[in-house]
């Protein structure tokens, strides 16, 4: 079971190597303390290792994959008996979903589509488990909700709209 | 109010505008970001829905990237998800299932809008509150939803299927009950042709069978179907992991997956699958030689690829075989050797931990050596992480592996000597840990430490000041081994000493105490023989007897002869009473030592040594180095070095000056000082042994003694003895060491007042007075402990008695690991019961046990008729929870329909499984029934001892499901098998 998901930046050019975190999803209630934690204690262990090694990463009893695209490192924590392998598909088949939505995903579509990068993982991932393995599915399934979001944003930003409300 | 309303929504900062804000904001994002929150309290009160919800979407991403508290916004949260509009619901649900956990009070208010969207018609809010569920459920949200769920479960769209299914997990986890309701529909499922619904399901149950593989066997037949069936591989690496625990319940089933898994290994490209399939053959599949071989084929194209994921993940296959095949690993042990200066640390850490696991008796030196020469290659934290390594395994089951413990000794040293070497508290607990163990070992390891404590430049270093405090205590307590005495003064008194801490300081303040008194011993034993060589020509005979003595007291009962153990017996006992008879068995024990000294190997200290000049050098020494050390303001320190300077003092005069004084006088004077030198010699030749961490525990309380919880007042009692309770010889400090070591510098204190004391009786008189703080006494121990307590007079004694018996245990316990044709017998090594305790493998906690029963009971009623089903069915649920009867019909119209034992594979003879299955189906039911009967009246007997009785509860549980386990493997396994 995937336990967590969050995409780290490396921020090299201030020499700290911390993070700048851009996406963060739990499959398993953490606290906010417990969160900020791991973030902090996975992005001291995960950045600073080079490049040309291996993706996995033990951490307190856990399992940590992670991938870098470009400047981000997309990491996944998962359990012990998981396949790494098969999780370092997942987090592949998510940037290329990202990708074609985006086209050419950069980092700058996860900072201001923050919350469409979210959507589409939760129709890739959900409990922990990957629920959609085809590229093509999930385009189609972002697409309709896609256009029902802004159906009912046209509706509310209208001027009408507004002029009704301000008039209630 | 609508003033201010549009003003918000005109003026509002929405998402965008936050995050750019934040981007420009380098310097001062915390106050960017608090002034933000600052905003959005305010606008998420609004009225206005696009307000409150660009509000919420912009502290959603506060909270989820820059860790703001959230929780403020719950309510508010649950407002905009129940908005009509799907725009601004998302947002709500999002908020909702970010921030929500089992501690938000408001989670209750939302049950009805899940259960409204839950049966909405529009596919993506019905999503969205899966979505959420699968999150956030908890127990009263599963409980309340499962119906929904259920009916999602036999949704026509796909889209909601997969995504119902992937939530049952959650609310099986939280509610089991719902099992009885959900499972079958779960089941119907594992025959979907959809390959996203069956991706889905496979899935909810490779999670399940993680947790209790046992329940799912009878769905093997579905299982085995989709293994063969399927060339979806994400698919197909669930149902490896699947069947991996099954496998290792049920050998039938291993025999018939190890084929079509081998198949699948031969042929798939997939890196993925083909590392499960190796995984499930190495860790489920191991009695299957041709598979293992196979698989270590593919594990052999892992280690040699270029790709540093597949070497890691090579190597870590090897260490799931290597318990069961060792060759495995041997056939790549020049692979695992060479990954050791890999450039990624974790590859380097999994072939250290391959490495290990390879050790065995005969291989230890030489993979120790290969390490050590690694070690002092490798940076600092690798380094550290080999040395910690080789400790670990080295004493792992009390040294299981060691045979040589000279060779040990002197790896400790090697160790110590490794420039990056952070390891010295274990290397610290080690060495005294095998000195008081090992008898054999002390003048190896005597050597290692003399050579350690000499050394100054070993002194700058921190990380090693623990080791050599436990260096300094073990040449002080078995200095009769070493070498050359005054060296070993010298090394204890060098001036770099100041380096260390005080409380390693006091040890060896403590060590120097105990080699001048051998040495002043040694040397007055040695002025005697001189005598007596003189008068009569006893000497060729005295030291022989002497030597069979010393090694009885010793115990050295592997050598021990048997007349020499009754001689012994006579010179022991009457000791502490009989003062004459003491003396000369002191004067024997001294005198052994000194020979002992010489038979093994050591020729340098001959007697000769110990002339008139350096006994005075020795002296003249202690008074140098410890006079500034009485003014310490350590009081550790101080104390024992006055000690010590009192006792120089109160010998000096009538050793040291004889030449001043006539012959009469000179005899005089040797006896009163030989009497104080053989006190104190008394006094510390006693052994010090291992003492069990569960040993207090064994003392019985006795009646009318009231234990006080609170030890306050034993500050007042025990003011100056520090830690008498500890009853653990784990040794942060050598604790059990000092404790003893401090007791006999009080008796010293008192000897200097009181010389004709006798130093045994005064210990047997602060035992009684403060009988209560004293570990245990002498009864209890012995009759539960092997080994006698360590501060008991008598022990010598009985080890002597009890030497064959032990001989003979420890020779029982180790007689199936040892070889025969092994060239050095290995030594003895002292093991406690306590020892046993902690080493036996804790049983794991039985986890899951409401679900597995759950499942159990469902997987039961799959197949059974109708009628009894349903009362069965209706009798659980009307037990469990109200309104839900007429879910329960519906549940066994379900039942009749279906029937999925049927579904089997095709080459199965179809009708002679079934006749059979319905036979089994009767049988079992009957059994079946009664069990269940049986299982109720447990539960009601494990309610009413749960309150007092944890382990009652734990054998109920057991008891419980033991029969059904039984029960629900028979029938269907066998059919499968056919």
């Amino acid at each position: 079971m995937i336990y967590a998901l969050f995409a780290d930046m490396a921020v090299a050019d201030n020499g700290s190597r911390q993070g700048k975190v851009r996406l963060t999803k739990w499959y398993s209630p953490y606290t906010q303390k417990e969160r900020s934690k791991v973030i902090r204690e996975l992005s001291g262990v995960i950045l600073t290792r080079g490049p040309k090694l291996c993706n996995f990463v033990e951490w307190r009893g856990y399992k940590v994959v992670y991938k870098r695209y470009a400047s981000l490192y997309f990491c996944m924590c998962i359990d012990q008996e998981d396949n790494e392998l098969e999780i370092l598909e997942i987090i592949h088949h998510y940037v290329e979903i990202l990708d074609r939505y985006f086209g050419s995903v950069c980092e700058l579509d996860l900072i201001f589509n923050f919350h469409k990068a979210y959507y589409i993982l939760d129709e890739i991932l959900i409990a922990g488990e990957l629920q959609e393995s085809s590229k093509k599915t999930v385009a189609r399934l972002i697409a309709a909700q896609d256009s029902l979001v802004e159906t009912a944003k046209e509706q509310a930003s209208s001027i009408s709209n507004i002029i009704a409300q301000a008039t209630k | 109010m609508a003033g201010t309303s549009i003003m918000e929504t005109l003026f509002q900062r929405d998402l965008d505008d936050l995050i750019k804000g934040i981007r420009q904001q380098q310097i001062k994002e915390s106050l960017f970001i608090s002034k933000a929150i600052e905003e959005i309290r305010r606008e998420i009160k609004s009225t206005d829905l696009p307000t409150k919800s660009a509000a919420l979407q912009k502290l959603s991403y506060l909270s989820s990237l820059h860790g703001a508290d959230m929780s403020f916004a719950a309510f508010h949260a649950v407002e905009v998800m129940s908005s009509p509009q799907f725009f601004y619901k998302k947002i709500g649900y999002h908020a909702v299932t970010q921030s929500f956990n089992d501690d938000t009070p408001v989670i209750l208010l939302i049950t009805n809008q899940l259960r409204k969207d839950l049966n909405s018609s529009n596919q993506f809010e019905v999503s969205l509150a899966l979505e959420c569920l699968s999150r956030i459920g908890n127990v009263d949200l599963a409980r309340d939803l499962t119906p929904e769920v259920f009916t999602l479960l036999s949704s026509s769209k796909v889209f909601i299927k997969k995504k119902a299914i992937a939530v049952v997990l959650r609310v099986f986890e939280k509610y089991p009950d719902a099992v009885r309701v959900c499972f079958k529909r779960l089941v119907e499922n594992l025959e979907s042709s959809e390959p996203v619904i069956l991706s889905a399901v496979v899935g909810v149950f490779c999670e399940l069978c993680l947790k209790d593989p046992r329940s799912y066997l009878p769905l093997a037949p579905e299982f085995y179907k989709i293994l063969v069936d399927s060339k979806n591989n994400w698919l197909l690496i669930k149902v490896l992991k699947i069947f991996a625990k099954l496998a290792t319940l049920e050998p039938r089933l291993a025999k018939r997956v190890v084929e079509p898994i081998c198949e699948l290994m031969r042929r798939t490209e997939a890196k993925s699958l083909l590392f499960e399939c190796i995984r499930t053959v190495l860790s489920s599949l191991s009695e299957y030689e041709s598979a293992v071989k196979l698989a270590v084929v593919k594990v052999r194209e892992f280690l040699v690829d270029d790709d540093p994921n597949l070497k890691y993940l090579g190597l870590q296959a090897l260490s799931i075989i290597a318990p069961k095949h060792l060759w495995a690993v041997l056939e790549n042990k020049d692979f695992v050797i060479k990954s050791l200066s890999d450039g990624d640390y974790n590859i380097k850490l999994e072939s250290l931990r391959l490495l290990m696991s390879m050790v065995s008796e005969s291989n230890v030196a030489e993979i120790s050596r290969v390490l050590i020469n690694y070690a002092l290659k490798s940076d600092p934290e690798f380094c550290n992480q080999i040395l910690g390594s080789i400790l670990s395994t080295c004493c792992r089951n009390l040294y299981e592996v060691i045979v040589d413990f000279d060779w040990y000794a002197s790896l400790l040293g090697e160790m110590v000597r490794i420039p990056h070497c952070q390891k010295g508290e274990e290397i610290e607990h080690q060495i005294i840990d095998i000195a008081m163990r090992v008898k054999d070992v002390r003048p190896a390891l005597v050597h290692v430490c003399r050579n350690l404590l000499i050394d100054p430049a070993l002194l700058g270093n921190p990380f090693l000041h623990r080791i050599l405090s436990a260096a300094a205590w073990v040449s002080g307590e078995y200095v009769e081994f070493s070498r050359n005495p005054f060296e070993l003064m010298e090394a204890l008194l060098q001036p770099r000493t100041n380096l260390l801490l005080p409380s390693i300081r006091a040890v060896y303040v403590q060590s120097v105490f105990k080699v001048l008194i051998f040495c002043a011993h040694s040397y007055l034993l040695h002025k005697e023989n001189i005598s007596s060589v003189n008068t009569d020509n006893l000497a060729s005979e005295v030291p022989e007897s002497v030597f069979a003595r010393m090694s009885c007291e010793n115990s050295d009962f592997a050598t021990s002869e048997a007349p020499a153990s009754s001689e012994q017996h006579d010179s022991f006992n009457p000791r502490n009473i009989n003062q004459s008879f003491g003396d000369l068995s002191i004067e024997n024990g001294g005198d052994a030592t000194v020979s002992n000294g010489q038979a093994s190997t050591s020729a340098s200290l001959g007697r000769n040594s110990f002339t008139h000049e350096s006994i005075v050098n020795l002296f003249n020494i202690v008074e140098l180095a410890l006079g500034p050390l009485s003014r310490s303001h350590d009081v550790e320190i101080q104390e024992r070095a006055r000690n010590v300077l009192g006792f120089t003092d109160l010998i000096e005069q009538e050793i040291l000056n004889p030449v001043v004084q006539g012959e009469e006088n000179l005899a005089r004077a040797e006896t009163e000082a030989s009497r104080v030198v053989k006190l104190m010699c008394d006094a510390f030749s006693e052994e010090l042994g291992p003492v069990s961490t569960s040993a207090q525990d064994r003392v019985p309380v006795p009646d009318g003694l009231l234990l006080k919880e609170n030890l306050a007042d034993l500050e007042t009692i025990c003011g100056d003895i520090q830690l008498p309770l500890s009853s653990s010889f784990s040794l942060s400090s050598t604790p059990l060491g000092e404790a003893v070591d401090i007791s006999r510098t009080n008796l010293q204190s008192k000897d200097e007042t009181e010389p004709s004391h006798e130093s045994t009786s005064l210990l047997a008189e602060h035992r009684k007075r403060h009988g209560l703080y004293y570990l245990a006494s002498e009864k209890s121990e012995g009759a539960s402990n092997d080994y006698p307590p360590a501060n008991d007079p008598m022990s010598q004694d009985k080890l002597n008695d009890d030497a064959e018996d032990l001989l003979k245990l420890t020779e029982q316990s180790l007689a199936p690991k040892k070889k025969p044709n092994q060239a050095k017998p290995r030594p003895v090594v002292l093991k406690l019961d306590g020892d046993e305790i902690s080493i036996a493998a804790k049983k794991p906690e039985l986890k899951g046990d409401l679900l597995s029963g759950v499942v159990q009971d469902v997987l039961l009623g799959n197949d059974g008729v109708p009628s009894s089903s349903r009362s069965n069915r209706s009798e659980n649920l009307s037990g469990k929870s109200k309104g839900k009867e007429k879910l329960s019909t519906d549940l066994s119209l379900e039942t009749k329909e279906n029937v999925p034992g049927e579904k089997m594979p095709d080459h199965v003879n179809t009708s002679s499984r079934r006749s059979k299955h319905r036979s089994h189906g009767k049988e079992r039911r009957q059994k079946g029934q009664g069990k269940d009967g049986e299982e109720k009246e447990d539960n009601g007997q494990k309610e009413k001892r749960k309150s007092n009785h944890h382990r009652g509860k734990h054998k109920a549980h057991q008891r419980a499901d033991e029969p059904l386990n039984v029960v629900a493997q028979t029938p269907v396994i066998p059919d499968f098998l056919l």
